[in-house]
């Protein structure tokens, strides 16, 4: 049995931030994450980020998750374990962890869960093919591989990933011969549409995938346009001669553990899917857990980092520790994150998050 | 498909290794995921679902899609885009949900 006081579950931006906040408070910390690496998704994203100096603006997401780590092994109370799956929580505070093909017992005091996200599908016949892959997938692919996913990509979804994604396409030496985004606008940033734009790469707005082809892998699709309904309009085909479709449609949260956990749990479409409903320090209603990132409700990467700082702080204090200087921080991040979700860009997930609450107060 | 020069990226390789993928040699760099050498080699086909036996590819390449899942050693279900190369390595096609010797 390994015992801690807080156990963080991944190690991407959220946990990476987490850890730290709560090592600064003198907790007793371990980080486990099931990859090879400490960064999470930031060690494929090679754009600069937006947001303020806080979260590192203008730095790479590469370059961000390297920073963050180096920080963090420099505390002796923080202990990491990587290639570590965490296979459940039990009701007694013991998680299970697979580790070289051997179960370890971590016994924790809290949990911060920060496992992040996963890539949704998109329903059109031949989505199962070999050449469909997740836009992240082609990312991990391209820039952390070295490997190009293919020759001829159509792009689906124009949010900032499926935006940045292509450009990052195009940078690897990978032809995109178009965006389609099912709703009437661009999702995403105007600067990366514009980026796109200019290098020659169609975005077809009110446009979806009719269908994928090919012998036993893809070598087309067919797209169409859709009415103000978002219904198909027949007559308005048009055959690409692809290799690859890059499925840039959303992500939804993991919560897998928080529902084994015994979390309560509310589905809120803004936040991407099922969420554990949790206080403002992000508490769930299993007092041990906290929550971080992405898991919490699909966002950005800097938001996903102060997640983590609020639920680091908030859970060392709930165990005595960090005293003023961890409630001035809070009282900071806290401050960070609403900045983060102002204006028109963080209306949905302002929207998400009031329903969240709402499910709260119902309950109570 | 290996990409050689890259504006803001350079890529840190081990050594070039041979493996066998269904008994053909193949080449990689040790310790990238299987899946990066065999999609390197063009190979797309990874696995095939169980009812039906349509070809399965690559898909998550971060170990939680089960797109990928071949066998490695003798070893079924290797999820192949999170499982590092190594020289020697024999990675086989799978039939059905592989079989545990």
């Amino acid at each position: 049995m390994i015992n801690t006081q807080i156990a963080i579950i991944g190690g991407g931006p959220a946990g990476l931030r987490a850890a730290l906040a709560a090592a600064q408070t003198g907790a007793k910390v371990l980080l486990l994450d099931n990859s090879d690496h400490l960064g999470g998704q930031l060690i494929k994203q090679t754009h600069m980020f937006f947001g303020s100096q806080q979260q590192f603006a203008g730095s790479r997401g590469i370059d961000i998750a390297t920073r963050l780590a180096t920080e963090l092994r420099q505390f002796e109370n923080v202990q990491i374990m990587l290639e570590t799956t965490v296979l459940g929580i039990y009701e007694d505070g013991v998680l299970l962890a697979e580790q070289d093909d051997k179960v370890r017992k971590i016994k924790a005091e809290r949990i911060i869960v920060a496992i992040g996200a996963s890539e949704r599908m998109l329903a059109f016949p031949n989505n199962d093919l070999p050449g469909v892959y997740g836009a992240g997938a082609a990312q991990t692919l391209m820039n952390v591989h070295g490997v190009r996913p293919g020759h001829r990509v159509l792009m689906v979804g124009a949010g900032n990933i499926g935006l940045i994604v292509t450009y990052q396409m195009l940078q690897a030496g990978v032809q995109v011969v178009g965006i389609v985004e099912a709703a009437p606008t661009i999702g995403g940033y105007l600067v990366h549409a514009a980026k796109v734009r200019r290098a020659g790469v169609p975005i077809y707005t009110s446009h979806t995938v009719k269908e994928a082809y090919g012998d036993g892998a893809v070598e087309g699709a067919i797209i169409w346009q859709l009415d103000e309904k978002w219904a198909p309009i027949p007559g308005t085909e048009q055959d690409l001669a692809i290799d690859v479709i890059c499925l840039a449609v959303g992500l939804s949260p993991l919560s897998d553990l928080l529902w084994q956990a015994g979390c309560q749990m509310t589905y809120v479409p803004q936040l991407g899917g099922s969420v554990a409903v949790r206080n403002s320090l992000l508490c769930t209603t299993n007092q041990q857990i906290y929550i971080a990132g992405d898991v919490a409700g699909v966002e950005e990467a800097s938001s996903a980092m102060v997640e983590g700082q609020v639920a680091g702080l908030g859970a060392a204090l709930s165990l005595g520790l960090g005293g003023e200087q961890a409630h001035a921080m809070l009282a900071d991040a806290r401050g960070q994150l609403a900045a983060l979700r102002s204006g028109p860009v963080g209306e949905k997930i302002r929207a998400g998050l009031s329903l969240v609450e709402k499910g709260v107060t119902a309950d109570a | 498909m290996r990409i050689t020069e890259h504006p803001i990226l350079r890529y840190q390789k081990g050594p070039k290794v041979k493996f066998i993928y269904d008994g053909q040699e193949v080449e990689g760099y040790e310790g990238e995921p299987i899946a990066a050498a065999l999609h390197a080699a063009g190979i797309k086909t990874l696995s095939h679902s169980h009812i039906e036996n349509r070809p399965r590819g690559f898909f998550c390449a971060i170990g939680t899609c089960s797109s990928c899942l071949m066998t490695v050693d003798g070893v079924p279900n290797v999820r192949i885009c999170v499982e590092k190369l190594k020289a020697g390595m024999c990675v086989e096609t799978q039939q059905g949900k592989g079989v545990l010797r």
